[in-house]
């Protein structure tokens, strides 16, 4: 790790000072991909600002059909929250999901939307469920937040506050893990809301998260695991490493489909 | 039996301090004025050096040295060498490269050091090092055993033509040819026995001083074995003569093999200790493990095995290649030959047994023992063989087992091994009663109704271990004797220091060792202390691997306590003024034969120290007693082990979800120990057979250099395991034990292969079966359907 300067951001609004007056500040959450980057030498900002030390980001509300999550709640807070375990449960489940028991105690909601890692989980839910991504300066469609590998709409100075949830009818949330990393290799989230149903895949693009639009359309008509049967996705955009080829995870991506919808079905 | 004697599990006493933190190990010592080590590493394959650019970085702040190969080449030590001579079948010694701490104009594997840099802290060294930028001249590699000897294959020693170390064999071919002629069927397989890459939870790490008034090394090192490396270092090396370097490996996170070879990294520690007159730090990266630390199996076979009409083995035939990678490291040229040849005729009755080895150099960090050695890839060889041949001569795989099991002891086969002891069918029953063998085909219907191929496998191993003896290791090329030494120190209060040439780094010695003594002497456990890993303290040692500390190094505590028992008898005599004959030790007390009269062995030891009742001319003041003890025959634990599998055919993913090991280990100390062990050498095994795949690109980068992407075993992957024992003492030592450190990693790999082929229907998988490979399989079994 190289040397920085450390800042204990005592607001928003002093976080994002913090981040403008520096060379090459980041703002850090949870620490659990920025920290280990550090290690390998592999990112090495001048400034971490701490955004842990900013009161009420990590609050969960459940109001008028929608999930507020703060940017800083902590997976493990998340999937033990009676309140996302009542009006999200696959939220809570997908956040149990995460890493081990030392990262999901650490590791927070805005840290990993912000980092838009192409195998993690959180921006999958984010997509299906069409959440809004409140940040320091405006609110941003899901869809519009995740822009590529690594890589969000967020400005350089620009801090997610929090995620707000519309709650669906069903939803659920099926994970394939990369067998070394535990990183998801394939993540499928579906959701069926009363006009829509969207199916978000995580761990097999090329670059990050995308939509199934043919699977939201059978199953826009019948929301089954069988509505599912017979299709499968292109093989292009998809990833291909020692652990899965691209035809194994367009494969994968169809069984975790029907397995999620199967599961939100109950 | 009592609560803290042979045979009683008793908790660890050493798991305190590390379950607390409070062990202490290498990277925990800190000397004063200590310097730090950090290493540029190649990052090619194969290349020449042709400039090293150190100037800016040897300015940087806190660099007190930049040391290139030049530099070490200047200092005139020696090379790092392979103790173990092998010679081919055509009579020519083995064609060992030299293997400079740091190379001067060649990198021959990704990772090898190549510069050292000395800073005042570990990250100023760090940071210089990165600013040093090398200009090499990429040559081509080659990292596929099999691909190693081809003509057009780049050149990596100029003493290995074809980069051939050696061709050599083992057995009768003119008998083996005989076999196979008259053979009624003929089993022939392909198999690779993967690369692993060790990854104990402790990294490597140096610390190395010098005392220019004495002209004292000392060198604290993650080691299994500091004698050995004080010897290597001292009489090959020549760093310092043995009397002047003390080695001490304190406690030891792990070793699994990789830590009982002498390395490039902690010589150059000594010799920049001296250079620089410095105390010099090295703690190895987790990253500089994966391609710093020696690795395991990575053999190509071809075997075949020829059955008579009735189903028994007339005779085996296996070629191998073996990779010992870019270097040969300090025992590989004895692992794939007299480690894993010399176990090929596995628990059967085996008349002609013929095998072939050609060990090759590559662009790869080299290979050497790794958690049983040989005898896991001679296991997977001929358990797989087994398995295949009873589902081709549709036959019970069990009952072909059964069929060929050597019945008679002593049994002599044809490659060299004496077996001495054993019940092969005792354990095959209690394995199969254990994992309800016969329900099996129930499960497997049950299993296809929730849409899951199941699978059953088994695995009857044998594994030579208390390695060994001597005078024979000596004949077969080793450098070294393998025998052990232990001294026990009585104190005047009754308290005992045993010190032992083993070396505890997770086995539990200091635990299982005071149940000896505990046991022999009669004394609380807590009274014993075992003192090992300092080559200041223990006067020789050969170290632990091969599942030898207890068979070897427990039989010379014994040896050394049957001296103490003696001389503490002759001391209770002229307490009690009695006959040293009449003297009767039991259960801690002296007594004589016919009276009441007793003293206790703290009694006893005072009065061998304070000797007042004894003249000098009569006997020596004093309680001290030292042994060697050299083995008379391997031990040879063998048992049976059954693995059930389930593969979900959607998504490849195979589980395993019940593991049975039944094990004849001989005499047990400590069961749950044992136990203990089993479980680790079995995930081990499981790691291998599913999980663990080491891949190198076609340009020798090695891919999976991290966690990312190797794949280690976990807790969670595991059903609970199923572990049971049976027992035939060993005959070849005094306490009847065989050994069960490796075990598990022997027997799994082949039953968990025997279970995902039995699920699959296909012998056509390697190991590991990763979900992908699996899908694979599957996907080819689906178009072939389809075709037809």
């Amino acid at each position: 790790m190289y040397d920085f300067t450390y800042h204990k951001a005592a607001s928003l609004d002093d976080a994002a000072k913090l981040l403008a007056s520096a060379v090459d500040a980041k703002p850090i959450a949870g620490g659990q991909s920025l920290l280990p980057m550090m290690k390998f030498r592999l990112a090495s900002p001048s400034d971490l600002v701490d955004l842990g030390t900013i009161a009420g980001l990590d609050r969960i509300e459940a109001e008028g059909g929608t999930l507020t999550l703060g940017a800083m709640c902590r997976h493990g807070a998340v999937c033990t929250s009676e309140v996302v375990q009542k009006t999200l449960p696959a939220l809570a489940h997908l956040a149990g999901l995460i890493g081990d028991p030392a990262v999901r105690h650490r590791g927070t909601l805005g840290g990993s939307l912000a980092n838009n890692d192409p195998t993690a989980d959180y921006p999958a839910a984010a997509v299906s469920l069409g959440a809004t991504i409140v940040t320091s300066k405006r609110e941003i469609a899901a869809e519009d937040f995740f822009t590529g590998l690594f890589e969000t709409a967020l400005e350089p100075d620009e801090i997610v506050v929090a995620a707000r949830f519309p709650v669906p009818e069903k939803a659920a949330y099926e994970k394939f893990r990369n067998p070394a990393s535990r990183y998801a290799m394939v993540g499928v989230f579906v959701a069926k809301f009363p006009d829509v149903v969207r199916v978000a895949v995580t761990g097999a693009g090329a670059s990050g998260v995308f939509r199934v639009p043919s699977f939201e359309e059978a199953l826009s008509k019948d929301f089954s695991a069988d509505a599912l049967k017979g299709l499968s996705i292109s093989t292009d955009g998809l990833a291909g490493d020692i652990h899965a080829s691209a035809e194994y995870r367009a494969h994968l991506v169809g069984v975790m489909a029907r397995r999620a919808v199967a599961a939100a079905n109950g | 039996m009592s609560a803290t004697g042979i045979g009683a599990s008793v908790r660890r006493k050493e798991d305190f301090r590390f379950v607390t933190g409070r062990g202490q190990y290498t990277a925990d010592i800190a000397r004063p004025g200590q310097a730090h080590l950090y290493f540029v590493r190649s990052t090619h394959a194969h290349a020449k050096i042709l400039r090293i650019h150190a100037g800016h970085a040897s300015r940087m702040p806190g660099v007190i040295a930049v040391l290139t190969g030049e530099d070490f080449a200047a200092g005139k030590l020696g090379s790092l060498v392979c103790g173990w001579l092998i010679h081919s079948k055509d009579g020519t010694p083995m064609k060992m490269a030299p293997h400079p701490a740091l190379p001067v104009d060649r990198v021959r594997h990704v990772g090898e050091p190549v510069v050292a840099v000395i800073a005042e802290r570990a990250d100023q060294a760090r940071d210089a090092a990165e600013a040093i930028s090398i200009d090499y001249e990429e040559l081509p590699s080659v990292v596929d055993p099999a691909k190693a000897q081809a003509p057009d294959a780049p050149q990596i020693h100029e003493v290995a033509p074809n980069n051939t170390i050696y061709q050599w064999q083992l057995g009768d071919p003119a008998a083996t040819e005989a076999a196979f002629a008259r053979a009624a069927s003929v089993t022939a397989i392909d198999l690779v026995n993967n690369r692993l890459i060790p990854n104990a939870m402790e990294t490597r790490a140096a610390v190395a001083e010098y005392e220019p008034g004495t002209e004292q090394f000392t060198l604290w090192n993650t080691s299994q074995n500091p004698h050995v490396a004080r010897l290597v270092l001292s009489a090959f090396v020549g760093i310092a003569p043995e009397h002047r370097l003390r080695v001490i490996a304190p406690d030891v996170g792990g070793g699994f093999g990789s830590k009982i070879f002498i390395y490039p990294e902690e010589l150059v520690a000594l010799w920049a200790a001296k250079t620089v007159r410095r105390p010099v730090k090295w703690t190895s990266e987790r990253s500089e493990a994966f391609v710093a630390d020696a690795h395991g199996r990575d053999h190509v076979t071809r075997a075949e095995l020829a059955f008579d009409a009735e189903g028994k083995i007339l005779g085996l035939k296996v070629k191998t290649i073996a990779n010992l990678g870019a270097f040969m490291s300090t025992f590989s040229s004895s692992v794939p030959t007299y480690l894993y040849a010399t176990l090929l005729s596995g628990q059967y009755d085996i008349p002609a047994i013929f095998c072939e080895v050609d060990a090759v150099y590559t662009n790869t960090v080299p290979v050497d023992a790794y958690r049983g050695a040989g005898r896991p890839e001679a296991t997977f060889v001929v358990e797989r063989l087994m398995e295949v041949s009873a589902r081709r001569l549709g036959v019970d795989p069990a009952e072909l087992r059964r069929k060929n099991f050597v019945k008679n002891f002593p049994h002599q086969t044809p490659v060299i091994m004496n077996y001495d002891a054993g019940d092969y069918a005792a354990s095959l029953d209690k394995a199969l009663a254990l994992a309800d063998y016969a329900g099996f085909p129930q499960r497997k219907r049950e299993a296809a109704g929730r849409g899951k191929l199941r699978g059953i496998g088994l695995s009857a191993y044998i594994e030579a271990c208390g390695i060994a003896p001597s005078q024979a290791v000596g004949s077969l090329g080793a450098g070294v004797g393998l025998w052990e030494s232990a001294e026990v120190r009585v104190n005047p209060t009754g308290t005992v220091e045993v010190l032992t040439g083993s070396h505890s780094h997770g086995q539990g010695h200091e635990t299982t060792f005071a149940q000896l003594v505990s046991h022999r002497l009669g004394i609380p456990i807590d009274n014993i202390a075992v003192v090992h890993g300092d080559t200041d303290k223990v006067q020789f040692g050969m170290g632990t691997y091969g599942s030898r500390s207890g068979a070897v190094g427990m039989s010379a505590i014994s040896k050394a306590l049957d001296k103490v028992e003696t001389k503490a008898k002759k001391v209770a005599a002229h307490l009690m003024e009695a006959s040293e004959a009449d003297i009767v030790f039991e259960d801690g007390k002296f007594t004589v034969a016919g009276t009441d009269k007793a003293v206790t062995f703290g009694e006893v030891a005072l009065n061998a120290y304070i000797a007042h009742k004894f003249s000098g001319a009569e006997l020596e003041p004093g309680l001290k007693e030292g042994a060697f003890y050299d083995p008379v025959n391997f031990t040879f634990p063998a048992g049976c082990h059954v693995c059930e599998v389930e593969i979900d055919p959607e998504t490849g993913r195979t589980d395993v979800v019940n593991f049975t090991a039944v094990d004849d280990f001989g005499n047990v100390i400590n069961p749950m120990i044992v136990e203990g062990q089993v479980h680790g050498g079995i995930v081990q095994g499981i790691g291998q057979a599913l999980m663990e795949a080491c891949v190198y690109d076609e340009s020798g980068q090695l891919v999976t250099g991290s966690y990312n992407d190797y794949r280690m075993p976990r807790a969670g992957d595991f059903p609970p395991l199923v572990v049971d024992t049976t027992v035939t003492p060993c005959p070849s030592n005094p306490l009847g034990i065989k050994g069960c450190g490796e075990a598990g990693a022997i027997a799994a790999p082949a039953a968990v292969m025997n279970a995902v082929t039995d699920a699959l229907g296909t012998e056509d998988i390697a190991m590991p079966a990763t979900p992908l490979a699996v899908w694979t399989v599957l996907q080819r079994q689906a178009h072939r359907e389809a075709a037809e």
